[in-house]
């Protein structure tokens, strides 16, 4: 075997190994860096992995030789490659821009430990994505959320504690009953690898213990992704972690929780229990439904323009669900797709908003009055990304919203309704992210200053890129579109018209 | 005599539902997090339990002992993983609890919440 075959193991470990390590580097400034330099390779390794999974594809890795299923076994498919990218991409994103903000945040003593748990934590979301067995999306999804909780509490706002402890009870829950629904799988079927599970149930198919765990895990993930009504840990902690935390955590980890979701769902039950999809469908589509009409409203009336992209999210996730919850081809590659762009809008959103409070200094509305005049090049980067989340032609977020509607109107009987609230949604967004955008370029500074005052180049450099982004793969969707439709592929070996 | 036969199994779903009442009406932070054990507790039960086999024991392999019915393992070995992730929420849950009462000087959730309105 050479280094190349190793790569779904490296994904995880080059992030794990470098944590110990940034920690004894005792300078904030080495351990930034040091953590930097492993998410950029992480991020190196996914592109590798994702060029190998649309050419030949990546065989499944046996952990230690051991063959699965009684080893541990990793998968990389096209759904797992989008999650790496989006994960190693957000992280890198969120490091690269955050030095100055973190710098602030942070003191200089502690940084070294916040480096290291960063990096645990992009390792844990690295590991959901490999990992072919649900026993080790268990461990890796709470060493990421463990490490996800000290990075939102570490910094200087009081009020991310009580968030962060809000967060850490429902995470738990979300996770204990995830557990609850892998043993009573396991319970029937022996086994924990997915492939083996999938093949397995057929002989348990229909028993109470099965329709149970396909409830406990269903709620469980639900839970940790924020699925409206269960979201209500997110939008303070979203609000009150680190800026820097915030572009990372809001731009990948609920989409990972999906990912599970739809691992499970469409990868082990749909095949085997007989009224899936059904049950599935009716359970998550007006649950999401609500989350968008709903949360699109509460974000208008947000005075914090974090906590407004924060419920702007949250309404985002149910556009997700609802992709997913259609249970068809077209809506398994809408929801992955709408992952991605939603992922690439809000990651520039909270990007421009970390540059918007490192030179204001806060997030209030009544604070960036004016802002769009004394930094005009982040406001612009921030209107480009605002753009691509509501859906406008030419942007990314308008490829996954068309192929959102597309699939809604193969929903024979109420997709004309479905279309009606996305559009609705979507009118929303623009509402709300307008009383930014009139504000920041038409409101008057709170102390009457008008002078420019931008953010140094190489963060406006990183912003404008992640904006470009939007416009590039709004412009040229072919590689999120060619991973979409091989993980879903994959997800259904071909069981959905 | 199959109601004493589940009877772990009562016991499982009755702690699981004590944990999570507590979660939910404790107000006392430390509360909440000792809710939080027992939630976790019941799960550990619940797997040990599926674990066994009836006349089963545990498995060594004994020189000398042919036919020997073991228990299957494998769950108390996820157990063991699982504690260890129980243990660090707990850790961590009581960290934060010790960080909020340096900044709050309380630790009842509903008091916590007024002075963030507050503020």
């Amino acid at each position: 075997m050479n280094l190349a075959d190793h790569l779904p193991a490296l994904q995880v470990i080059v992030p794990l190994m470098t944590a110990p390590l940034v920690i004894l580097l005792r300078n904030g400034f080495l351990a930034w860096l040091g953590a930097l330099l492993a998410s950029l390779a992480s991020f190196g390794l996914a592109i590798l992995l994702t060029v190998a999974v649309l050419g030949a594809g990546v065989p499944e890795y046996a952990m230690g030789g051991w063959q699965p299923p009684f080893g541990i076994s990793l998968n990389v498919d096209g759904l797992s490659a989008l999650m790496l990218l989006l994960v190693t991409g957000a992280s890198t994103l969120g490091l690269a821009g955050g030095r100055l903000s973190l710098r602030r945040d942070i003191d200089n003593r502690r940084a070294p430990m916040f480096y290291g748990a960063w990096l645990i934590a992009l390792a844990g979301l690295c590991g959901i994505a490999v990992a072919g067995d649900a026993f080790n999306v268990f461990v890796f999804m709470e060493i990421s959320s463990l490490a996800t909780y000290i990075l939102i509490a570490a910094g200087r706002d009081r009020r991310a504690l009580s968030a962060v402890f809000k967060y850490l009870i429902i995470g738990t829950i979300g996770a204990t009953f995830y557990l609850i629904g892998v043993g009573f799988i396991y319970m029937m079927t022996g086994t924990l690898n997915f492939a083996d599970m999938a093949l397995r149930l057929g002989d348990v198919i229909e028993t109470r213990p099965i329709i149970i765990a396909a409830g406990f895990i269903t709620i469980g993930l639900a839970l940790k992704a924020a699925v409206f009504p269960l979201h209500i840990w997110l939008p303070r902690a979203y609000t009150y972690a680190p800026n820097a935390v915030t572009v990372f955590i809001a731009a990948c980890s609920t989409k990972v929780a999906i990912y599970v979701l739809l691992r499970f769902n469409y990868g082990v039950f749909h095949g085997n229990l007989l009224a899936h999809s059904d049950l599935f469908t009716v359970f998550i589509i007006p649950l999401a439904l609500s989350g968008i009409l709903l949360a699109s409203a509460i974000a208008i009336y947000q005075g914090n323009i974090k906590k407004m992209l924060a419920f702007s999210s949250v309404a985002q996730i149910g556009y997700i669900a609802l992709a997913a919850g259609l249970a068809t081809h077209a809506g398994l590659m809408a929801a992955q797709l709408h992952m991605f762009n939603h992922a690439l809008a809000k990651g520039t959103l909270f990007l421009c908003v970390l540059a918007f409070v490192l030179t204001t200094g806060s997030a209030s509305f009544s604070n960036l009055a004016g802002i769009g005049r004394r930094m005009p090049w982040t406001m612009a980067a921030f209107v480009i990304a605002g753009l691509s989340l509501v859906g406008v032609p030419g942007t990314a977020g308008f490829v996954s919203k068309w192929y959102l509607i597309v699939a809604v109107m193969g929903m024979p009987g109420w997709g004309v309704p479905l279309v009606m609230a996305i559009i609705l949604s979507s009118l929303l967004a623009v509402v709300y992210l307008w009383r930014f955008v009139e504000l920041a370029y038409y409101g008057q500074p709170p102390d009457g200053d008008v002078s420019r005052m931008e953010v140094p180049l190489p963060l406006r450099t990183l912003i404008w890129s992640a904006a470009l982004a939007n416009i590039y793969f709004g412009l040229v969707p072919q590689l999120p579109l060619a991973l979409a439709e091989s993980g879903t592929t994959t997800l259904l070996g071909g069981l959905l018209p | 005599m199959k109601l004493l036969g589940l009877f772990n199994y009562w016991v499982f779903a009755v702690l699981l539902m004590i944990g999570l009442y507590a979660l939910i009406s404790k107000q006392n932070l430390v509360k909440k997090i000792m809710a939080l054990a027992i939630f976790q507790s019941a799960v550990f039960l619940f797997f040990i339990t599926m674990s066994r086999v009836d006349e089963g024991t545990a498995p060594i392999i004994q020189a000398g002992v042919a036919n020997q019915i073991f228990s299957n393992p494998l769950p108390q070995v996820l157990i063991l993983t699982a504690i260890v992730v129980g243990i660090s929420t707990t850790a961590l849950g009581l960290a934060i609890v010790v960080r909020l009462h340096e900044e709050y000087g309380t630790v009842e959730d509903d008091e916590i919440l007024a002075m963030d309105r507050e503020s």
